[in-house]
Order: C-alpha cells, then sequence, then structure tokens
C-alpha cells in the first residue's frame, strides 16, 4: 500500500542488521571468504572493489558532503589531530586514503608556520645583524619554507587523487607534496621510511585492517609515529540513540540531495557501524607492534584517534 | 496469479519481518519481490533483510516518511535553484506522489488500453526502439515525430531516472511510465525542451495527473522566466494547454509503442489535444 504510514522505527535497526549478517553467512562461506560491506556480507574480492565505486562516484563532492554532513566539524576533528601530531620541520609525512589532501594540507600550513617562527626567533636572538645577514635569513625562509618537511598523498582511487590535486593546485600547494597511487595493504614503499603514518577516516574501507596496520609498522622508522583518526563508538547512550538517528535518516538524504547518491552515503554510515571500537582496535593496533598505543575521543567518541610508535 | 502468489509469499514472511523493529524502512509489505523470495546470498537480498521492509523491485530504497518528507523539500528546494539537476525533480515526483499514483493506477486500470499496458509493463529505452525504422516513418507520424524531437533537442529516453523512492511495485511502474511518456507529451503538444516549453507541458500534466510535482513545477517553472516570455506563456500557452488537459483523456491510457505510425493530428484528436497555438517556444 503506497499510501500507508510507516511507523518510523528509531534506528537500532543497524545494529540488528549487522548481528544478523555475522550470523548468517554459514551458507556462503564455501569458496570465497566473506566480509563486510556496510550491512551487507559480500566476498573479499567484492568488498575492495565496491569501495572503489563508492568514492569514484562520491569523489566531486567529498569535501561539500563533509562538510554538509558533519556541519563543518570534521575541519576541526582534523585540526586536532594535526595539533596532536606537533610536526617540526623536517618530517616526512605519509597520509594514507589521503585523497583530497585535508590532512596533507594541513601538515604544510602546520610546518610552515613552525618555521616561520623558528626562524624568526632565529632573528630575534642575533643582535647586531648585518643587512646581508638579514637578506640571507629571507633567503633561507624563501627557498626552504617547509625546512625539508615534505607529505605523501597515498589512496587507492585515482578520482579522489584527482580532486586532490585539483584542490592543491587552486589552493596554492606545491612544494613538499606528491600524490601516489597504492593500497594500503601493500604500499609501494620501502622499509623504514617515514616518521609519521597517518590515516584519516579511511582505515574502516580497507578489507584487511590488520594488513595495513602491518604496513604502517613496515614504512615507519624506528621511533615512528601511527596515527589514525577514525569514526569509532559513542560511549553517551542518549547521543548515541540521535547519533544513529542522525546517521540513518538525515546523512542518505543529504547524499541522494547533494550528491545524486543514496547508496554510497548508506554505505559510509552502515561501514561505522562496522568498524570495531575504541579498545579493539586499540589491541589489533598492538598486535601489528606498536607500542604505546593509546586513544583519544572527540566528541563523544563519534571520533577518536588512535596513536601508537614504532619503538 | 503471480501478483497473487507474491502477495502469499509476503504474507507468509510478514510475521517474521514485524518482529525485527527499528529500520529505516519501517514494516511494509504488499508485494514482494520474487529475488527476496529466493534469499541469496547477494547483496539484494541481505541488504533487503537488514532494512527490515524488502526491496520491492530493482532500484527500490526503502525510507522513513521523515526521509521521505527531507527528501521532498530538499530536492524541491535544489529543483528550483538548478532546474537542470532531473534527478531531483524526479525524486520530489516520487517523494509526493503516494497520493495520486494509486488514483493514476486506477484510472488506468478502468481503460482497457491502460489495463493493457499496466499487464505487459511496456518500457521506452532506445534498445527496444526500432529507431531506424521510426526514423523511416513519413513525417508527420508519431515515430517520425518523436525521433525528431529526440534528436533536435539532444535527449535519450534512457536518462530518465529509475524509480527508488515509491513503496508500491506497481505504481513505481505507473510512475517510470509517466516519466518516459513526458517525452512523448512535448511531441504531441510540440514543445521544445527550453524551460518555456517544460512549463507548458507540466501545466499540462498537473491538469491530467495531478502529480504534486507537476503542480509545483507548473506554480514556480515561471519565475525563471522572462517578461517576454510570460506573456506569451499566459496569453497563448496556458489556456491552451490547460483546455487540453481538461478535455483530453488520461494520457496514460495510451500505448504509444503500437501507435508509431499513427499522425501526431490523429492522435491528437483521438486523445482530445486541441492543436498548438502557432507561437515560437
Amino acid at each position: 500500500m503506497a499510501a500507508g504510514l510507516c511507523p518510523c522505527w528509531a534506528l537500532l535497526g543497524g545494529r540488528r542488521g549487522a548481528l544478523r549478517a555475522l550470523v548468517r553467512p554459514a551458507r556462503g562461506l564455501a569458496a570465497a571468504k566473506e566480509t563486510h560491506f556496510g550491512f551487507q556480507t559480500v566476498s573479499e574480492e567484492e568488498k575492495g572493489e565496491k569501495v572503489y565505486q563508492v568514492f569514484e562516484n562520491v569523489a566531486k563532492k567529498y569535501d561539500l558532503m563533509n562538510d554538509s554532513m558533519s556541519l563543518g566539524i570534521h575541519r576541526l576533528w582534523k585540526d586536532i589531530l594535526m595539533h596532536k601530531m606537533n610536526p617540526s620541520p623536517g618530517t616526512l609525512l605519509l597520509d594514507v586514503a589521503g585523497g583530497t589532501g585535508d590532512i596533507a594540507f594541513r601538515f604544510i600550513n602546520y610546518v610552515r608556520s613552525i618555521r616561520e617562527r623558528q626562524l624568526q626567533r632565529k632573528l630575534k636572538h642575533h643582535q647586531n645583524l648585518s643587512w646581508q645577514e638579514i637578506a640571507d635569513s629571507y633567503q633561507e625562509e624563501a627557498v626552504k619554507p617547509l625546512g625539508d618537511s615534505q607529505v605523501v598523498v597515498c589512496d587507492i582511487n585515482k578520482e579522489m587523487l584527482k580532486v586532490g590535486r585539483q584542490k592543491a593546485q587552486h589552493l596554492g600547494y606545491s612544494e613538499g607534496l606528491s600524490w601516489v597511487v597504492g593500497n594500503a595493504e601493500e604500499l609501494p614503499f620501502d622499509d623504514n621510511k617515514f616518521d609519521v603514518y597517518t590515516i584519516a577516516f579511511g582505515i574502516r574501507n580497507v578489507t584487511h585492517i590488520d594488513l595495513a596496520l602491518q604496513e604502517a609498522y613496515r614504512v615507519l622508522k624506528p621511533g615512528g609515529r601511527f596515527l589514525c583518526l577514525e569514526f569509532s563508538q559513542v560511549n553517551n547512550p542518549l547521543l548515541s540513540r540521535l547519533y544513529d538517528l542522525y546517521s540513518f535518516q538525515i546523512i542518505p538524504v543529504l547524499g541522494e540531495i547533494i550528491a545524486g547518491d543514496w547508496k554510497s552515503y548508506q554505505y559510509l554510515v552502515e561501514s561505522i557501524r562496522r568498524f570495531p571500537p575504541q579498545e579493539e582496535f586499540k589491541a589489533m593496533i598492538e598486535d601489528a607492534g606498536f607500542l604505546k598505543v593509546d586513544y583519544q575521543n572527540l566528541t563523544s567518541g563519534i571520533v577518536a584517534i588512535h596513536s601508537g610508535f614504532k619503538l | 496469479m503471480l501478483a497473487r502468489l507474491r502477495r502469499a509469499a509476503a504474507a507468509a514472511r510478514a510475521p517474521l519481518r514485524r518482529a525485527a523493529p527499528g529500520s529505516p524502512g519501517g514494516v511494509r509489505l504488499s508485494h514482494a519481490a520474487p529475488r527476496a523470495a529466493a534469499g541469496r546470498p547477494a547483496e539484494d537480498g541481505c541488504a533487503e533483510e537488514q532494512e527490515g521492509c524488502c526491496r520491492l523491485y530493482p532500484g527500490h530504497i526503502p525510507t522513513s516518511p521523515l526521509q521521505k518528507a527531507l527528501l521532498a523539500a530538499g530536492s524541491a528546494l535544489t529543483a528550483l535553484y538548478d532546474p537542470y539537476r532531473h534527478d531531483m525533480v524526479a525524486v520530489l515526483g516520487e517523494t509526493t506522489g503516494c497520493l495520486v499514483l494509486p488514483s493514476l493506477r486506477d484510472k488506468m486500470k478502468h481503460d482497457p488500453e491502460g489495463y493493457r499496458i499496466l499487464q505487459e509493463r511496456p518500457r521506452i529505452r532506445l534498445s527496444t526502439l526500432d529507431v531506424n525504422r521510426l526514423r523511416g516513418l513519413p513525417d508527420g507520424t508519431l515515430g517520425r515525430e518523436y525521433i525528431r524531437f529526440l534528436e533536435d533537442n539532444k535527449v535519450s529516453p534512457d536518462t530518465r531516472m529509475p524509480a527508488k523512492f515509491v513503496d508500491d511495485e506497481e505504481l513505481a511502474y505507473v510512475i517510470q511510465r509517466y516519466r518516459e511518456v513526458h517525452d512523448l507529451m512535448h511531441t504531441l503538444l510540440g514543445m521544445p525542451t527550453n524551460m518555456l516549453g517544460e512549463v507548458v507541458v507540466k501545466w499540462f500534466e498537473a491538469i491530467q495527473t495531478g502529480l504534486p510535482m507537476c503542480v509545483l513545477g507548473a506554480a514556480f517553472g515561471p519565475v525563471r522566466l522572462s517578461a517576454r516570455k510570460l506573456r506569451v506563456l499566459a496569453t497563448e500557452l496556458l489556456p491552451w494547454a490547460i483546455q487540453s488537459g481538461r478535455n483530453a483523456n488520461c494520457i496514460l491510457n495510451i500505448y504509444y509503442e503500437q501507435r508509431w505510425e499513427q499522425t501526431v493530428e490523429s492522435l491528437r484528436e483521438e486523445i482530445g489535444i486541441f492543436p498548438p497555438p502557432a507561437v515560437r517556444v
């Protein structure tokens, strides 16, 4: 009956669906290993392809949708991540699943401002500088505004990287930035290369999270830091219900209206529910070999920053 | 017969379905799609289960009343802001049509040709149309003029969005048929796809179908027209469109695919559409 009235249930149906999906696959497990794609069950190869398609579809409106869905708060989360990282000039950062470049640009801004402050402080401490020396110091700032810091943005999806490169051109970022196509489960880099590894809102889309963590461990230098910014479990029950309602009722509608794509955003909110909670993810990071693993909840656990060190 | 079997299957599953609350789509079963009964572990089967409300047809996205309301409001604003977002116009039609579509479907059921259309479910697509044969028909025939319209305006029947948010399989077909017949309306009314032509067709369709989306389009479409076009619209085109709309039989009850050889004039006479005024649109 089309004209019937559908009662609007609270959105615990998401969790119910997740449980059912876990119980169900008894029949399908014969050949291919199965995993989850949001609340669906798919084979592992299929998941990679489907995730690729999702991000190919959303790439052009990705930033606009992020702002609309989180009401701009995602910018604060990323700023907090950068402050936590507190990179000094000369840091080599690998930003995985960094598609549209949000973390990379923040890194460059941060390092640039630190560098400027360094040079200013240096100038202040020198008394009686000759004009030549002052000119030299400006020259130094012009030549090395980032102080040899570099960020490599790695993403499996070419569309996202394309959008990121266009953004970089538009905003005027050129130095210290490289864009590489790569799979988080099999990074195209040598061992012990990077000072910091970040993955922001990307690791929940990886088919084998443990492999991604192992790769992170491999490419980091000893002493290097792993930082992960990801949606997590909300600890406040009232906020959790509001968050569920918002996620399942509003976000797909926003996706349809703004991006013309309901299904991709339905997948996005479902994939958040499938991601392990804070403690479990912490244990996974420890299993990969990281030490001093810790996490920080943001916005009551809607988002969490996990940090670990390769020591 | 098949529909009855489906309904029986749905009814059998209904108690189980109702036991799982808290889904975005709520619980609603009028016709269950056969693929749901097969319970394949493919994505359709799984997604259908977790939604609590089954996917009634390919592309169906079950939505709660809140979501429908938000979609209706959002799509209305977006379509007004950017009329080239045809997908938003389509979503507006689906989310606001729930009261009108059943009566449209009944109109079709009570007409012999309309009833046949509902049974046979023809779709107008480039793959099903024999474009070369239609192009070879004499000028003035429906087929020839339709192809001419498609080519002149550089549109294709394949770009019509499939129905997504209608919670009934038959009504989804009705709105799909309405969308696919829209281009034929342009042909029969002799209106191009510019803003003025679209507004005229929307007025005609609003009177014919009563769909809220057509009414809104008819009411708000003129906002984007220049003063000169508004004058033409108000003095010549609208009176004709309204009279034709009232006089004509239900346009969904014509099996257009079997009338390609019929001339446009004779079809207009048969339906009850008056000859279009001689203005440049």
